[in-house]
């Protein structure tokens, strides 16, 4: 019957697909609140979403002042985790004996839990923001390389074989060919990536730290101050969802030739 | 020893369907020959061999098809007369001088079109422009020119994906173009298309060696197709690869679909076709 008539306003609004995830949030949230309501769960295990936007808004500057240093750990690590990732895979595809010797190390490296270490950076670094960074940077490292690999060695071999023919030097067929053709599944890498690397940057924070989100976390915790901790959460999640949007800019930017990006960019043609 | 082999494999051949000679050795220092030429892949155990050797030569200008089973080294054949695989015995020649690189002095069209998805039609076509190194206002006319003869004029912005199959490959055609190369090399370049684009796709490419005036390597196996365009029929034995035996076809350069019902035409294929049935390997 809807479809019969022009969509109103309203629904058209309803239908907007940016106000889809805020729907559910929303949704979420009152099911969260009814439920303590029903089953009267106590303020010290589940804080009310109420209190907790309290707090949001009460500490809102102390809040705001303490989720820069975790902003700046976060970038830093997957900045690093990018410029260090992505020439490793260029190696690893690009030649059977580098990868035979990193590639093993690399996933060994991965399987040491960063939890477990991220206390001796503090001894090597002190309080500092470094440790931050390295437990950033290590998080979000391998799905970098990961993807990256894949991506440099999913290039069609006729391809590239096309482009020595015509006698590309192996930089120029490098950039010509490999390079963009490997953008979309590195692009998917750092997306994984800079929502690990904000894990990574609050574990460093919780080994040894007197700033960041992840101190607030901690500190909370200690007093049972359970709301200020779901809003250290929100926090967080927010952060993370920033910076993916971010990356997620950037790759339409970078790469808006590619099949997942065709819909948006290519309306009407 | 490869004289001995073709007379033995084809039986008293009439007079249009003779088998080709030896090549004389003073039209060595023009065209492609190949002498000796043999491939092997891998080292040890695990060596296949891919090619016996073969001895053959293509002139300048010549429409050369090769036409063989699957498996047959075909696409390696390709490779070696580009300079991107080294032969395991026996010397290449392009116009006298010995192929030990890519040479660049080929345009290559594979099954698949393999346009670069981030760069439109235009910035394909003048990929080899970009790879070589040279002016790209120079080659721009050029480049507009050939997607007019193929018939892509006005799809210049376009992104490959946006053109059908056909297209693509007509594109990719333009681009092995280009940069004016002796040489135009061909993989199977319609075995993605449907039968019909097919039929049109020869037509246009066989009018396109007789504008360009081009040396043409065009390896299929479809033996209707390579009767169709050839000036000369190289039939491959299986696996490893030899030469089973090279024909002429005398249908003459301006050729239409009318052609295929000449007698000389399907006696050919025929012919041709007998090489397999007896070893029943054409897919």
């Amino acid at each position: 019957m809807s479809e019969k008539k022009a969509p109103g306003s309203v629904s058209k609004l309803l239908n907007a697909s940016w106000l889809r995830p805020f729907l559910l949030l929303v949704m979420i949230v009152v099911g969260w609140d009814l439920a303590i309501r029903i089953f009267g769960i106590p303020a010290y295990q589940i804080p009310a979403p109420g209190d907790v936007v309290k707090v949001l808004y009460t500490d809102w500057p102390e809040l705001l002042a303490q989720s820069w240093p975790t902003t700046y750990a976060t970038l830093l690590g997957f900045l690093a985790s990018a410029v260090f990732g992505i020439p490793i895979a260029m190696l690893i595809a690009g030649s059977r004996t580098v990868e035979s010797y990193v590639y093993p190390l690399l996933v060994f490296s991965q399987s040491i839990p960063k939890v477990a270490i991220a206390p001796l950076f503090v001894v090597w670094f002190g309080f500092g923001i470094v440790p931050k960074i390295i437990a950033a940077f290590l998080l979000g490292f391998f799905p970098v390389v990961v993807s990256a690999v894949q991506g440099f060695k999913s290039v069609d071999p006729d391809m590239v074989d096309l482009a020595r023919a015509m006698k590309g030097s192996r930089l120029r067929v490098f950039c010509a060919v490999n390079l963009p053709h490997a953008l979309p599944a590195i692009f998917s890498g750092l997306k994984v990536s800079v929502t690990l690397a904000v894990v990574g940057a609050v574990v460093g924070e919780f080994v040894g730290s007197n700033s960041g989100i992840g101190y607030v976390l901690q500190r909370s915790i200690g007093t049972f101050d359970l709301p200020t901790m779901f809003a250290a959460l929100v926090i967080l999640a927010l952060l993370g969802v920033i910076l993916f949007w971010l990356v997620d800019r950037i790759e339409r930017f970078a790469i808006p030739w590619h099949v997942s990006q065709r819909a948006d960019v290519f309306i009407g043609s | 020893m490869t004289a001995a082999m073709r007379t033995m494999s084809v039986d008293q051949p009439s007079a249009h369907l003779r088998v080709v000679s030896e090549q004389s050795a003073q039209s060595k220092a023009s065209g492609i020959n190949l002498s000796g030429v043999s491939k092997t892949y891998g080292t040890g155990d695990g060596q296949v061999q891919s090619l016996r050797p073969l001895d053959f030569h293509i002139n300048d200008g010549e429409f050369f098809v090769v036409v063989g089973p699957s498996g047959c080294g075909k696409s390696t054949l390709l490779k070696l007369i580009s300079g991107l695989l080294a032969p395991t015995s026996g010397e290449i020649h392009v116009d006298g001088k010995k192929v030990t690189e890519p040479h660049g002095d080929v345009g290559i069209v594979f099954q698949n079109a393999l346009l670069l998805p981030w760069r439109n039609i235009l910035n394909n076509v003048l990929m080899p422009i970009d790879m070589k190194n040279l002016s790209r206002e120079k080659y721009i006319p050029r480049a507009k020119e050939l997607l007019k003869m193929v018939g892509l004029e006005g799809f210049e912005k376009k992104l490959p994906w946006q053109l059908s199959g056909g297209m693509q490959q007509r594109a990719s055609i333009c681009r092995a173009l280009v940069h004016d190369p002796k040489i135009m090399m061909m993989d199977e370049p319609f075995g993605a298309l449907d039968a019909m684009t097919r039929e049109k796709m020869n037509v246009e490419l066989s009018r396109i060696q007789r504008t360009t005036g081009k040396t043409i390597l065009l390896i299929t196996h479809s033996i209707p197709e390579a009767v169709f365009l050839a000036d000369k029929v190289l039939v491959m034995t299986e696996r490893p690869g030899g030469i089973a035996a090279i024909y002429d076809v005398p249908l003459g350069r301006e050729r239409t679909l009318d052609a295929m019902s000449n007698p000389i035409f399907t006696d050919l294929v025929a012919r041709i076709r007998k090489h397999f049935m007896t070893n029943s390997a054409l897919d």
